[in-house]
């Protein structure tokens, strides 16, 4: 009923192409992520979605209707703006009912519904308040409110936890998903947080100027990226990237270390290996494949940072689960868990895995 | 109020400060006050004495209801309402064009009004009778309004401009996925929060047509339908300047202005539109 889907959607404003090529198809109840650098059109895709911004080209579909001129008060789509949006002289429990108030509902069938909406968020005591009166996260849930009290085809956020503190974004995070789970509603949702877009997401999909870069489960886009681009930009701390010279089945790196990749296909076209700072073993200094100096430690407690010099290569970050009694100075060996690797040819296109039976 | 605490001579430097400004702006007024109420004879007499040694309601009976003062209130009156609520209906509208909307010649039509402000009133003030006196609208207050709305337009348009600009595109928006057509996001949720705008331009607008004198003395000729500014002049050569009720007629004249800026005050406080977004 609300699948959604962009067919070569794109979208210009004036000569300047901000959005080519979009082909997405969103399943009933899935619960899209947008990710993507600042300024890659995250949130002109979501308003497009929205309707309050003009499709340049291309077909959108709700529900296998075409939509594209379809005035966004027609979409029966809830949108939570990055900037809230609330109705400044109407109280919390108006803002809610706002779009019930419009369509006429009756008024005690409103009164019910803003009751359980604010119930469900913890805005009970609140909702004779004006938003000037809420704190951040207050009228952040009064935004949420007003989405979910009219139960539509889909919801759209955009970046909606940006302002919230840490642990408020927790919070707030745990909150959105369990609503998921309630609703089953379609769910779209732009952030630049890597671990909201690791936990909340169906699918995520990677944005970079404009161009859709990748399209996958959270596991996916960790495991198997598609290019340099989704290789660095999943995952936190980034993935290390060295260039190397590329070989059969393996490749070497500048110093002349053969790593072995017999999991990659092509590896003659590698010109440079990514290895994800989780993936490098530290061990004795002649044990490994790279020899390198400790520069940094950062100890925080899970886990440890060692930002390792390696001569010829530049600085590598391992990281360690629990507390590794390594300092400044020392000179460590660095193991690479080579199946764990990536490489990536000239294009920086992501050689594909043997083992895995992609188109 | 941490400042009074920590800093009370600062403080005290502030309110003087203020106390001054104050009795400079208002002495005049005061001035007027107290001519109105000092009897003629005591006029010159005393001299500039701050306060007359007797006092009279004369020259206010004598303005009310020997005169045409009246007459031209009730004209000024009719003028000044005219022109404020056609000025702020037509300048609401276009702010509100200027503000969201992106159209072909925007930017043109936005330079001719600021053009059109450049112009010193003497300029044009030939052409303007001429066209005035071939639409035969010579001596009526119609022409009034139709002369200064169209002055105070350009102004009042930038003003209201700013105020919607003011104003979060994505209220409006967010009152469109919530439901609402374009003229119901206006009516529900922009209008309100442009209230302290329209007080504040119709405020203005009322105040520049209420004193306005130039075109009023140009336009009009016929006593029944001088504005007051107009007719306070007959006062100089009527009774050879009768300060008393000139001033008296002036003490009345404020009324409206203050009845009128007191009745939009509360929409002119401001914050209106805080804890719409994030900040
Ligand atoms: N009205 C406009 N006119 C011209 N260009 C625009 C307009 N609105 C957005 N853009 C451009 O479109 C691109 C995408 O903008 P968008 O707001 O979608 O980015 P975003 O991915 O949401 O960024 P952020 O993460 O900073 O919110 C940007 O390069 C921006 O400069
Ligand atoms: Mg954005």
């Amino acid at each position: 009923m609300a699948r959604i889907e962009l067919k070569d959607v794109v979208k210009c404003y004036g000569t300047v192409e901000v959005l080519r090529d979009i082909n997405l198809d969103i399943k009933d109840g899935e619960f899209i992520v947008l990710v993507g650098p600042s300024g890659c059109g995250k949130s002109t895709l979501l308003r497009m979605i929205a309707g309050l911004e003009p499709i340049s080209q291309g077909d959108f579909l709700i529900g296998g209707e075409r939509m594209n001129d379809v005035r966004p008060r027609d979409r029966d789509i809830a949108m939570v703006f990055q900037s809230y949006a609330l109705y400044p002289h109407m109280d919390v429990a108006r803002n809610m009912g706002f779009s019930m108030e419009i369509r006429k509902d009756p008024a005690n069938e409103r009164m019910s519904r803003v009751k359980q909406a604010a119930d469900t968020l913890g805005l009970t005591a609140l909702t004779e308040r004006l938003p000037k009166a809420l704190s951040g996260g207050q009228r952040q849930r009064v935004a949420m409110g007003r989405a979910i009290i009219r139960d539509p085809r889909a919801f759209l956020f955009d970046e909606p936890l940006s302002n919230l503190d840490a642990s408020l974004r927790v919070e707030m995070r745990l909150e959105i998903a369990r609503l998921h789970q309630k609703l089953g509603a379609t769910m779209i949702y732009v952030t630049h947080d890597q671990v909201e877009a690791l936990t909340l997401a169906d699918r995520i999909v990677v944005l970079n100027g404009g161009d859709i870069q990748q399209v996958g489960s959270p596991l996916e886009l960790y495991e198997r990226p598609a290019n340099k681009f989704v290789a660095q930009f999943i995952g936190s701390p980034t993935m290390n990237v060295v260039s190397v010279t590329g070989g059969k089945n393996k490749v070497t790196t500048a110093d002349g270390v053969a790593i072995a990749l017999p999991h990659l296909k092509g590896t003659e076209r590698a010109v440079e290996m990514g290895i994800r700072p989780e993936h490098i073993d530290v061990v004795d200094v002649n044990a490994g494949h790279l020899i390198g100096i400790a520069d940094v430690v950062e100890h925080l407690g899970s886990d440890t940072n060692i930002y390792v010099d390696v001569e010829g290569l530049g600085p590598i970050l391992v990281r360690k689960h629990g507390n590794i009694p390594a300092k400044t100075g020392d000179r460590l060996g660095l193991r690479i868990q080579s199946e764990n690797a990536h490489a990536f040819a000239a294009d920086g296109v992501a050689l594909r895995q043997t083992n895995t039976n992609e188109a | 109020m941490t400042v009074a605490r920590s800093k009370p001579i600062l403080t005290a430097g502030k309110y003087a400060a203020l106390l001054a400004y104050l009795t400079f702006a208002l002495f005049p007024l005061y001035w007027l006050l107290k001519i109105a109420i000092t009897p003629d004879q005591l006029i010159f007499s005393e001299g500039t004495t701050l306060w007359p040694s007797s006092l009279t309601l004369d020259n206010f009976r004598t303005v009310l209801f020997q005169t045409d003062f009246l007459y031209y209130f009730g004209n000024s009156l009719y003028v000044s309402l005219g022109t404020a609520a056609a000025t702020t209906l037509i300048a609401a509208g276009a702010g509100y064009a200027f503000s969201r909307f992106d159209f072909g010649g925007k930017k043109i039509i936005i330079a001719i009004m600021l053009i059109t402000q450049m112009f010193p009133l003497l300029m044009i003030i030939a052409p303007i009778y001429k066209m005035v006196a071939s639409l035969g609208l010579l001596n009526s207050l119609t022409s009034l309004i139709v002369v200064y709305t169209a002055f105070n337009i350009p102004f009042a348009t930038f003003l209201m401009q700013s105020f919607f600009d003011g104003i979060p595109k994505d209220l409006e928006e967010a009152a469109m996925m919530d439901g609402c057509s374009r003229f119901q996001a206006l009516r529900k949720v922009i209008f309100p929060l442009t209230l302290p705008g329209l007080g504040a331009t119709l405020g203005f607008v009322f105040t520049a047509a209420w004193s306005e004198l130039l075109f009023a003395l140009m336009l009009i000729s016929k006593n029944e339908a001088m504005t007051f500014p107009v007719g306070l002049l007959t006062f100089v050569s009527k009774f050879s300047v009768d300060w008393g009720q000139m001033m008296a007629a002036g003490v009345l004249a404020l009324i409206p202005s203050c009845l009128f800026f007191i009745f939009i005050q509360r929409y002119l406080v401001q914050g209106l539109t805080s804890g719409a977004v994030k900040g």
